[in-house]
C-alpha cells in the first residue's frame, strides 16, 4: 500500500484543525465553550496544535451552574494558567439572582436548562461570533444531523430545517450582526475515537474520567455521587464504590458507572467494550424522546 | 487492532424506505456492534408505542422529530461504525428527487456510494438519479447492491438482468469503479456474512468490500496545491521571525527545498520547513493540516494559493462549471453572488445558463434557464478576479465552488468546474 495515507485519527485531526482555523479566520470573536469534560479538553488540544506555535487565539467560555465537581474547577483554573488564555465565565446562580431564570423545584431539579439562558448572555455580552463546542454527531439523535458551522438566529435559537448546505470542505460562516454560530470541529469523532486520541496524545483530562473510591447513592440505575446539592430520599442510602464518569455533567445529574478502569488505557479497553451510550447515564437526555433536540432548538450546546 | 494504520472511509447511501436503505444502515450497525443496549431499547420502546413488532432495524437511523412523525428523512444524517480494519462514516440521504440538493451534499465528500435496487423492480428513475449524482460528484468507487434477493429465491438470473440494465445505462456516465452485489439487508445475506443462499455469487460481501476498497490512489497526489487559511506569527521568544502559513494540503506532496509559486501574485520562492505541532516533517500530502514557513518575504494572506512552481493551476475568470441550485429561492437573472473557492472569496456573477439536466432520463433542456431548487444545470460564469481553478474531475478540492446569497448568507448552489 502506498505510504502516502493518514490514519483515521490523523485524518480526524486534521479534519478538525482545518476547522479551528477556518473559524479563526471567518469570525471576529470566536471562544471555545469549556465545560471541563473531556471533548472540550480535546477541542482545547486540537486548537493549541492548530495554532502552534502561537499562542491559542481563543478564549475559554465556561458555563457555571455552580453544581460543580471541586476537581472540574481546578483543572479548568490549571489549563488556562498553562495556556494563557483569557477565561470567560457565565454563572448560572447571577443568571438566577437577576431573575433571568427560575431555578427548578423537586427532587430531581437540576440546573441544567438554565445554563441556555446564561450561555445566551454569556455570547451577547462578550460579542461572541462562534461558539466553538465538543459535541459529536454519534452523541445522540439530534446531532447526527449538525453542521460543521451550525446557524443560530438572533435569538440564539437552531433551526433544524434552516441549515446551509455543508459540501466538500468549503464552510461558509457569513452572518450578520447579532446573530451567532456554534462550531463543531470534532463532529466526526466517535466516543471511542476521543479516547483513542486521548491516550495516544497522552491529553491530561480530570481524574473523575478514572475509577476512583466515591461516596454515591444509586437512582435511576446510575450511580449519582454526594454532594452538598444532593437530597436524599428515604429509601436511598449513600454507599462507597469504585466508579468513573463517562461524561462529565453537573454533579447533580451525572452518573458515574461501577469501574476498575484507573489508566486511560484501561478506560479505552472498557469504552471499546461498552453497550450503553454515554449519554445514558445523563437523566438530562432521559426526560423524553426529544430533549436534545428540544434543548438545541431553544440554544443549547 | 492496529489502529495506527486503520484509515478512514467514508460512504454515501441515497435511497428511500422501500428500497430497504435504512434497514441496510441498520444491519451494518447492528452486526458490527456499532448501537447499545440503551439505543435497542428505545428503538423497541417505539416500536412497540407503534405497534410494530420486534426490533425494526430501520429505526435505528430516525432523526429529528418531525421526520420520526413522518417516517420520512428530510436531511444529511451522519452514522459511524468501525470495525477492526477501518473506520466509517456513513453519509445518509434520503433518495426522492425533491432531495437532489441532500443527495450531492452528501456525496461531495464521499469515498465510495452504496445505491440499492430492489431486485423486484429492477433499474428505476430513482437508481438513474443517484448513479448520476455519483457520477457528477465523481465519487471514486460505486457498489450497486441488488437488494431483497429473499424475495426473488436468490434467482442468479433476475441479478444478472439487473447488472445488465445498470451497465446499459450507466455506460453514458463516466464512473471509475463499479461493482456488484446481491443482498437481502433484512435477512442479513451477503452484508457481514457470506450468503449461504446465494453459493453462485463469487464476490465478497458488502462489509468485505468496504474494508478492503482501495482508497489511498484517489486522492490526488500530482498537482501540489496549498490554499493558506491563516497566517501564524507567534512574535514570541524562540520565533520572532516566524511566519507560517497555515492551511491543509488540497492536493500533491510538498517538501522542503521545493521551489514553489505564490499565486495569484506569481512570486517565487523555495519552502523552508514543513511543520506539524510536534516538529518538522519530511513532506507532507493531502488532506494534513499543517504550516508551511518560506525561504523568502514574501507578502502572503489567506486566500493566496502555494503551488508547485513546475505545475500550477489554471487562473480563470470565465467559467464553466455544473451548477446545483440548493436554494428554495430560485436565481436571478445575473444576480451577483460570493463564490466561495478554497479558502478564497471573490464575486461572481452567473452569465449564461447553458443547459439543464434531467437527473432521471440524463436528456439536456436547452430552453429552460431557470435555476431552482434541486435544478442541475451547466452554467458559465465571470468572477471579479480569478480563482485558481484545476477541473473538478482531476481536483475535487480546487475544482469545486459555492455560492453565497449575499442578501441573506446562504449557501444558493453547489459547482463543479469544467
Amino acid at each position: 500500500m502506498s505510504k502516502y495515507y493518514l490514519n483515521y485519527l490523523d485524518e480526524l485531526e486534521s479534519e478538525a484543525i482545518y476547522i479551528l482555523r477556518e473559524v479563526y479566520a471567518q469570525f471576529q470573536n470566536p471562544v471555545i465553550l469549556f465545560s471541563g469534560g473531556k471533548d472540550s479538553i480535546l477541542v482545547t488540544h486540537l486548537a493549541k496544535k492548530a495554532f502552534y506555535p502561537c499562542k491559542i487565539p481563543f478564549a475559554l467560555m465556561h458555563v457555571d451552574t455552580g453544581h460543580n465537581f471541586p476537581e472540574t474547577i481546578k483543572f479548568r483554573d490549571d489549563l488556562i494558567e498553562s495556556l494563557g488564555a483569557r477565561l470567560i465565565v457565565g454563572s448560572v446562580q447571577e443568571s438566577i439572582d437577576k431573575g433571568r431564570v427560575q431555578e427548578e423545584k423537586g427532587k430531581n431539579a437540576t440546573r441544567n436548562a438554565l445554563q441556555i439562558t446564561t450561555l445566551l448572555d454569556a455570547i451577547e455580552e462578550n460579542k461572541v461570533d462562534c461558539a466553538i463546542g465538543g459535541g459529536r454527531r454519534d452523541e445522540e439523535k439530534a446531532r447526527a444531523k449538525e453542521r460543521f458551522f451550525s446557524h443560530r438566529d438572533d435569538f440564539g435559537q437552531w433551526d433544524p430545517k434552516n441549515q446551509r448546505p455543508e459540501l466538500w470542505n468549503l464552510l461558509n460562516g457569513k452572518h450578520f450582526e447579532g446573530e451567532h454560530f456554534r462550531a463543531f470541529p470534532i463532529s466526526n469523532w466517535t466516543e471511542m475515537d476521543v479516547w483513542n486520541y486521548i491516550q495516544r496524545e497522552n491529553i491530561q483530562i480530570p481524574s473523575l474520567y478514572l475509577a476512583h473510591e466515591r461516596e454515591v447513592v444509586m437512582r435511576n440505575g446510575s450511580w449519582i455521587p454526594n454532594s452538598e446539592f444532593l437530597k436524599l430520599e428515604e429509601h436511598e442510602e449513600i454507599v462507597t464504590k469504585k466508579i468513573r464518569f463517562r461524561t462529565l455533567g453537573d454533579i447533580t445529574i451525572t452518573g458515574g458507572i461501577e469501574s476498575d478502569a484507573d489508566t486511560l488505557e484501561k478506560v479505552a479497553l472498557e469504552v471499546s467494550t461498552m453497550r450503553q451510550t454515554e449519554r445514558g447515564n445523563r437523566s438530562d437526555d432521559k426526560r423524553s424522546e426529544t430533549a436534545m433536540e428540544d434543548r438545541k432548538r431553544e440554544g443549547y450546546f | 487492532m492496529q489502529i495506527d494504520k486503520n484509515q478512514l472511509l467514508r460512504f454515501t447511501t441515497a435511497g428511500s424506505v422501500d428500497d430497504g436503505k435504512s434497514t441496510l444502515i441498520g444491519r451494518l450497525l447492528y452486526d458490527s456492534k456499532s448501537i447499545f443496549e440503551d439505543q435497542i431499547e428505545a428503538v423497541e420502546n417505539s416500536s412497540k408505542k407503534k405497534g410494530h413488532e420486534g426490533v425494526d432495524l430501520a429505526m435505528f437511523t430516525d432523526g429529528l422529530k418531525d421526520e420520526r412523525e413522518q417516517g420520512i428523512t428530510i436531511d444529511v444524517a451522519y452514522r459511524y461504525f468501525t470495525t477492526p480494519k477501518r473506520k466509517f462514516i456513513i453519509a445518509d440521504t434520503p433518495g426522492h428527487i425533491q432531495y437532489t440538493r441532500n443527495m450531492v451534499t452528501g456525496a461531495s465528500t464521499a469515498n465510495a456510494a452504496i445505491i440499492l435496487i430492489d431486485a423486484r423492480h429492477g433499474v428505476i428513475e430513482q437508481t438513474k438519479r443517484h448513479t448520476f449524482i455519483a457520477s457528477l460528484l465523481q465519487i471514486p468507487h460505486i457498489i450497486v447492491c441488488i437488494n431483497k434477493m429473499d424475495l426473488v429465491d436468490y434467482s442468479e438470473e433476475v441479478y444478472n438482468d439487473i447488472v445488465g440494465q445498470f451497465e446499459e445505462f450507466s455506460s453514458k456516465l463516466l464512473i471509475k469503479d463499479v461493482r456488484y452485489i446481491p443482498i437481502s439487508a433484512l435477512l442479513g445475506d451477503n452484508v457481514v456474512n457470506r450468503s449461504e443462499n446465494m453459493k453462485w455469487y463469487q464476490g465478497s460481501p458488502l462489509l468485505h468490500e468496504l474494508e478492503t476498497l482501495h482508497i489511498s490512489s484517489d486522492i490526488n497526489k500530482v498537482d501540489a496545491r496549498f490554499p493558506v487559511q491563516t497566517v501564524l506569527r507567534p512574535q514570541r521568544e524562540g520565533f520572532i521571525d516566524f511566519r507560517g502559513y497555515a492551511g491543509r494540503v488540497a492536493s500533491g506532496i510538498f517538501r522542503p527545498k521545493d521551489e514553489v509559486t505564490i499565486l495569484p501574485s506569481g512570486f517565487t520562492s523555495t519552502i523552508k520547513a514543513v511543520h506539524s505541532d510536534e516538529g518538522e516533517l519530511e513532506e507532507a500530502f493531502a488532506p494534513m493540516s499543517i504550516a508551511i514557513t518560506l525561504e523568502d518575504d514574501i507578502d502572503i494572506s489567506r486566500g493566496d494559493m502555494i503551488v508547485k512552481t513546475n505545475n500550477q493551476p489554471e487562473p480563470k475568470q470565465d467559467i464553466d462549471a455544473m451548477l446545483c441550485w440548493l436554494n428554495t429561492d430560485e436565481a436571478k437573472p445575473r444576480a451577483k453572488y460570493t463564490v466561495m473557492h478554497t479558502s478564497n472569496e471573490q464575486r461572481a456573477m452567473i452569465k449564461e445558463v447553458v443547459y439543464k439536466i434531467d437527473i432521471n432520463t440524463y436528456n439536456r433542456n436547452t430552453e429552460d434557464k431557470s435555476l431552482k431548487m434541486n435544478d442541475i444545470s451547466r452554467v458559465k460564469l465571470r468572477t471579479t478576479k480569478p480563482l485558481m481553478t484545476d477541473d473538478y474531475r482531476e481536483n475535487r478540492n480546487t475544482g469545486s465552488i459555492i455560492l453565497i446569497d449575499e442578501s441573506t448568507n446562504e449557501t444558493v448552489a453547489a459547482g463543479m468546474i469544467l
